[in-house]
């Protein structure tokens, strides 16, 4: 399933991790390419951190091998892997200002006083973080302190940088920023990025490829598009976006055009505001319920979600399916008239997918 | 919960009254110090420096605290070093018996002094005497570690517990061996615990009695030994009080900061 590749930045073989009965991680392989931006995906208690860990040499794996650059460090000691580690909690040394913070891999490998200073101000100014050298981490903002975990890391030159939900403690807004900054970050220095994350949009975004992790085990390793548009397992395809199951096959939200049948339309029309707007020509945006493929059903909920809405749709064959629409000429007015109205749905049949369904690990959406 | 008036006056009362029943016979004793009167007659009839410098001059006191000093120190000494290592174990590692030695550990305090005394005495004449080495300083320091470790040791304990492995972690992984996170971060992070568990250590060693009443030899008379020794004595009475005003003094400041330093903890240092 896996290709040798020879400049793997890392490597693992088969490797488990047991704490008492639970079985945390459950046969892991994975090959990480030289500078590949490389997410681990999964719900809570997956294993991804307890990976990460191993990588890094905070956990013993029970069994299997860990290569770093070609070299097996499973033995290893932290301190003798060429990784560096950004953690959740970013972990700075609060009796440390943001400088010595940062100076601290170096002056631990006894690189020169001033090579150091130097280095360290050059790596703080790479994530954009100036002039607060003398501050502690308690005086900062979690943005920043986020930015002098990053710096702190970066400064070693590692080969491979662990980020464990590094971006989960900051507010949405800030998050988008960094998401963006790390991707550059990354990009610039050429480091090879193991990205562990729940968020699937997140892992999607910023990805060179995906590992989505299950309950200890790999699901699919792929680029996002392959992970989003072909999942190989029902979880996979439950957990990275929501899919509909609609009879034998599978159908994304965004790929399901809503047509509202006109006759059908007063419904929901006692429940929603009473004047008239534009746009309100009995349709939803996108399409009518174009597409080569069609089913009837009646809108069990409609939610207006900014730049698109979302229908949750009841089928005839008893099938519940979301389907989203962006909001291209709709306005919030139109949205809520359309609960309980008859609408027939439309999709192309390139768009349909399939997995092996084994009755479990059919998790909703996300 | 809220309070009728009368209730709330009634608990302020017994308040004050439990406070004064505390605090009123200390301040007769730094008063009296001053005391012109010999007979230390009420109201005082005058303020005197002549107790005080009686108590500098007097031979017997100076020796006594400078054992006190040096039984305090040593035995602070021994518990730093053996109550963060007990802690370092109890709190890191998993072994077979961990709890038997935390409760092991943690026991000498409450047993009464009498019988670390008695046992202390009797293990110093078994193991000690065949060895040449007689009751003296250095078994008033082992007795008195004997229960200064517990402060130590419960004071590290919870703040290794509340911290955690996570800075540990994030220095071995930024490169720094065992000895140097130990060295620079997991010590600096202990620094406001050592230091409130060294305080308290050296108070308990410094007022002990029991103990040393049966772990000191006849050289190594510490300060409440000689204090016990002198108070009935009516000549020596004004010295004593001296004594006690300056102890009352002087342990106000360790206990006020060891209480600052543990409820504050690391945002002082
Ligand atoms: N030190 C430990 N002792 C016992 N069990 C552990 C330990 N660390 C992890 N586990 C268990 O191993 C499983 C995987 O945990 P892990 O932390 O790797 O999950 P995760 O994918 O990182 O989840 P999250 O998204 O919540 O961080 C969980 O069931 C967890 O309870
Ligand atoms: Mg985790």
């Amino acid at each position: 399933m896996f290709s040798v590749m020879p400049d793997s930045a890392v490597r693992i073989r088969d490797l488990r991790k047991t704490f008492g009965s639970v079985e945390a991680v459950a046969g892991v392989d994975l090959d990480i390419g030289d500078g590949e931006f490389f997410s681990m995906l999964g719900p809570s208690g997956s294993g991804k951190t307890t990976v990460l860990r191993m990588i890094a040499g905070f956990e013993r794996p029970t069994s299997g091998t860990i290569e770093l650059g070609g070299r097996d460090v499973t033995s290893l000691a932290p301190f003798d892997r060429d990784v560096n580690t950004v953690f959740q909690d970013y972990a700075l040394f609060p009796h440390l200002d943001v400088l010595r913070n940062v100076e601290y891999g170096l002056k631990v490998r006894g690189v020169p006083r001033a090579e150091r200073r130097e280095r360290a101000r050059a790596a703080l100014r790479s994530v954009r973080l100036d002039g607060l050298d003398g501050r502690r981490p308690a005086e900062l903002s979690g943005g920043q302190r986020q930015r002098v975990a990053l710096a702190r890391a970066l400064v070693n030159e590692p080969k491979v940088l662990l980020l464990d939900e590094p971006l989960g403690a900051l507010d949405l807004k800030l998050r988008e920023e960094m998401q963006v900054e790390l991707k550059s970050i990354q990009r610039r220095a050429g480091i090879t990025f193991v990205f562990v994350t729940h968020d699937q949009e997140e892992a999607l975004t910023l990805s060179d490829r995906v590992a989505v992790l299950d309950r200890g085990r790999i699901e699919q390793v792929g680029t996002p598009a392959e992970v989003y548009e072909r999942p190989a397992t029902a979880f996979v395809a439950g957990f990275v976006g929501t899919s509909n199951r609609i009879g034998a096959v599978r159908v994304r939200p965004e790929k399901i055009h809503v047509g509202i049948e006109p006759d059908a339309g007063s419904g929901g029309e006692s429940g929603g505001p009473a004047e008239d707007g534009p746009g309100r020509d009995g349709r939803a945006e996108g399409g009518a319920g174009t597409g080569d493929r069609h089913a009837f059903g009646t809108v069990a909920e409609v939610v207006y979600a900014g730049p698109a809405t979302r229908f949750v749709i009841d089928l005839e064959s008893g099938d519940r399916v979301v389907a989203l629409q962006q909001n291209l000429r709709t306005s919030s007015m139109d949205v809520t008239r359309h609960r309980g109205a008859r609408v027939r749905i439309g999709w192309h049949a390139e768009h349909e997918f399939s997995v092996p369904e084994t009755g479990a690990g059919t998790a909703p959406a996300s | 919960m809220t309070l009728s008036p009368a209730a709330r006056i009634a608990l302020r009362a017994v308040m004050a009254l439990g406070l004064a029943v505390i605090y009123v016979p200390l301040l007769v004793v730094l008063v009296n110090s001053v005391n012109a009167d010999r007979a230390f007659g009420w109201p005082p009839s005058g303020v005197t420096g002549r107790w005080w410098s009686r108590a500098l001059d007097n031979e017997g006191a100076r020796t006594a605290v400078l054992s006190s000093l040096k039984a305090g120190l040593g035995a602070t000494a021994i518990a730093l070093l053996l109550g963060t290592m007990a802690a370092f174990a109890v709190a890191r590692y998993r072994f077979f018996g961990r709890e038997a030695v935390s409760l092991a550990v943690v026991l000498p305090i409450a047993l009464p002094g009498i019988v670390t005394g008695i046992a202390l005495s009797n293990a110093f004449q078994v193991v000690l005497k065949p060895l040449g080495i007689g009751l003296g300083l250095f078994t008033v320091i082992v007795g008195h570690a004997t229960f200064c470790v517990v402060t130590i040791f419960n004071n590290v304990l919870a703040r290794l517990r509340r911290t955690g492995t996570r800075l540990e972690e994030a220095s071995a992984d930024l490169g720094a061996d065992p000895f140097r996170t130990f060295w620079h971060v997991t010590l600096p992070g202990l620094r406001s615990a050592l230091l409130a568990g060294g305080l308290l250590s050296f108070a308990l060693s410094f007022d002990e009695i029991i103990v040393t009443t049966f772990t000191a030899g006849p050289g190594a008379r510490t300060l409440p030994i000689w204090i016990f020794d002198n108070l009935f004595r009516p000549n020596q009475a004004p010295v004593v009080n001296v004594v006690a005003a300056a102890l009352i003094v002087l342990s106000v400041v360790p206990v006020y900061l060891a209480q600052r330093l543990s409820s504050g903890g690391r945002s002082m240092l």
